[in-house]
């Protein structure tokens, strides 16, 4: 292949990691806004969002459609619980301190990765594409699967956008990461929002895995690395604003995409964090972010 | 102040008396040796985390940044232990002033992220350039290269005195530290940074210092950890071994002198047993490490401080 078409190939795949690590990016972006807290457990939660999206399709025979579209319904609802539960059993008793819940989200992500391994077993398992159409870009052939990823991701990202600037939900979102305090003496029940607000955190990094998983596997090591990209793009993308965390997402993911192509992934992961180190030297609080942590 | 010291050097006079009687039989003096020079990489650790209030998540660099530069040296350059050890030691030391400079710029959350994130980078720059380091193989260093003014360290007893010696000039450097008014201007900052930079101190320099002397005696606990045992591999770069010495501090008690060798001898232990009926062993850390912010927060020696013993350093 020449370097031209070559280059489109490496955007293309650049893309589809922008996509979903946009999504996993988001989660811990508002968890963080909202909260004020790290969920350093937040790669585990995708990762178990692959591993129950496997189990499920495993179970439907026929169709791999069927089990993709079971997987939609069923995986974000359970990761999004095993978060609420968290939050509700852990992360509420130690009142938010920053210091004591990072502590206690690197236990949790110890469980839950632990947990699946026992559970899951050490090794990769695939997922079937729920439809396997080659779409002919005339020097190359590109999977439709991974445009349906793209399409999803962006998607769900305006929704995402709509709900929290149009609706009442997204109002109290809003008020309650602005000012907490004021807005509990407004009335909004915070303890309640925080609990909603870390089981969505959560189910929005496991639809990002439910799309993922049938190009990559699922493995139970899985939420490591994207964990180390949600933590760059937030910091560049500025800690809890959620514009900025999609701009930098797309500019973290296809970038890491692209030198993966082309050089080595571990190469992406450096050149990434040399970025950060750059950011932080010359603007700390993020480029988008107003925010002081 | 004197009762103080006499319980810390005690507390060294056990671990000297329980290998010269022979208390120990062969397994558990091995764990003990290894014991101790993770105790003085937690030694390390808390002088950063116990002391300033810094919450580190990356000290797995420090640590590797030691092990890796006295273990290359001797495997690639035949430096012998003398020279791979100061090798170790400065090479820790610049890392650390370094990682200091720039994770300083940052306060509070994304402090403990930065760390993170730039120990994550060693450990992938560690795998990426695996023809030098060999990557997650890991190299052996010869028992020939670890001779010590004419002491074989590879030998049990040899090893574990060694180990012994390491852990005690770091503890011993911390109970100075914790004496000093230095050690004191770093828990003023601890306690209240805006006052004690109202007071005059220069904070940022303050927390500085204490990351170099916190990632130099890691960078030290790692080179010999290295040369004692005679692997050096990627694991030891990994986030797990930057969760350890965390999870020893805060079981053995954060800011007190004793605490991370306490914490240290619980965790191996416990980690020890359960390796033996599950792989998936990690999940005694997990656990651990939520007990510990949910029910325990200061620890063993620091809730014996709270409660009986007021004058413990």
């Amino acid at each position: 292949m020449e370097l031209g078409p070559y280059l489109l190939f490496a955007s293309l795949e650049g893309l589809v990691h922008a996509a979903v690590l946009s999504l996993i990016a988001l989660g811990l972006s508002l968890v963080f806004g909202v909260m004020r807290i790290v969920n350093v457990a937040h790669g585990e939660f995708f990762m178990l969002g692959a591993i129950i999206t496997w189990w499920v399709s495993s179970f439907v025979s026929g169709n791999p459609a069927i089990g993709f579209l079971l997987a939609l319904l069923v995986v974000p609802i359970i990761v999004g619980m095993t978060a609420v539960l968290s939050d509700w059993l852990i992360l509420r008793h130690l009142k938010y301190d920053p210091e004591a819940t990072i502590i206690a989200t690197i236990g949790i992500l110890y469980i839950i990765q632990q947990f699946a391994l026992m559970t899951f077993g050490p090794d990769a398992k695939p997922v079937e594409q729920p439809f396997n159409i080659r779409l002919d870009l005339y020097w190359f052939g590109f999977s439709a699967y991974k445009f349906f990823v793209i399409f999803s991701a962006i998607i769900l990202l305006l929704a995402i956008w709509l709900v929290m600037s149009k609706t009442k939900f997204g109002l109290i979102l809003r008020a309650t990461q602005l000012d907490s305090e004021t807005a509990q003496a407004f009335g909004i029940p915070i303890s309640r929002v925080y609990n909603i607000v870390f089981g969505l955190g959560a189910a929005i990094a496991a639809v990002g895995a439910i799309l993922i998983v049938p190009i990559q596997q699922a493995h139970y090591l899985m939420g490591g690395e994207p964990l180390l990209l949600a933590f760059i793009v937030v910091i560049i993308g500025g800690l809890g604003s959620l514009k900025g965390t999609v701009a930098a997402a797309i500019l973290i993911g296809m970038s890491d995409g692209i030198i993966s192509v082309f050089f080595s992934p571990n190469i992406a992961k450096i050149l990434a964090t040399l970025l950060v180190v750059v950011v932080l030297i010359i603007k700390p609080n993020g480029l988008f972010g107003t925010t002081k942590t | 102040m004197r009762k103080d010291i006499i319980l810390h050097l005690s507390a060294l006079l056990i671990l000297f008396l329980l290998e010269i009687l022979g208390i120990f039989s062969e397994y558990h003096q091995g764990n003990f040796a290894r014991i101790l020079v993770l105790a003085a990489y937690g030694v390390g650790y808390n002088i950063l985390f116990g002391y300033t209030g810094l919450l580190s998540l990356g000290h797995a660099l420090f640590f590797s940044a030691g092990l890796y530069a006295s273990g290359l040296s001797i495997y690639h350059l035949d430096y012998n232990i003398e020279q791979s050890l100061f090798l170790g030691i400065c090479i820790s030391a610049l890392i650390s002033l370094i990682i200091g400079f720039l994770a300083l710029r940052t306060i509070g959350v994304s402090f403990m992220i930065v760390t993170l994130m730039f120990s994550q980078i060693a450990y992938l720059s560690i795998l990426y350039f695996g023809s030098i380091t060999r990557g997650d193989e890991g190299f052996v260093i010869q028992q020939s290269s670890r001779v010590f003014l004419s002491m074989d360290l590879s030998n049990p007893k040899i090893r574990y005195y060694s180990a012994l010696l390491i852990f005690s000039l770091c503890m011993l450097i911390n109970l100075w530290i914790a004496k000093s008014p230095f050690g004191r201007v770093l828990v003023a900052i601890r306690e209240n940074s805006d006052r004690a930079l109202m007071l005059g101190y220069n904070v940022k320099l303050y927390k500085l210092f204490s990351i170099i002397i916190s990632g130099t005696i890691s960078g030290l606990a790692g080179a010999c950890y290295g040369i004692l045992f005679g692997y050096v591999g990627a694991s030891f770069a990994a986030v797990s071994y930057s969760i350890f010495p965390l999870l020893w501090v805060l079981i053995g008690g954060a800011g007190t002198v004793l605490g991370p060798l306490i914490g240290a001898i619980f965790m191996f232990y416990l980690i020890d047993y359960a390796s033996d009926i599950t792989d998936a062993y990690m999940i005694i850390v997990g656990v651990a490490l939520l007990f510990v912010t949910l029910f325990a927060r200061r620890g063993i020696i620091g809730e014996l401080r709270f409660r009986y013993y007021k004058w413990i350093s």
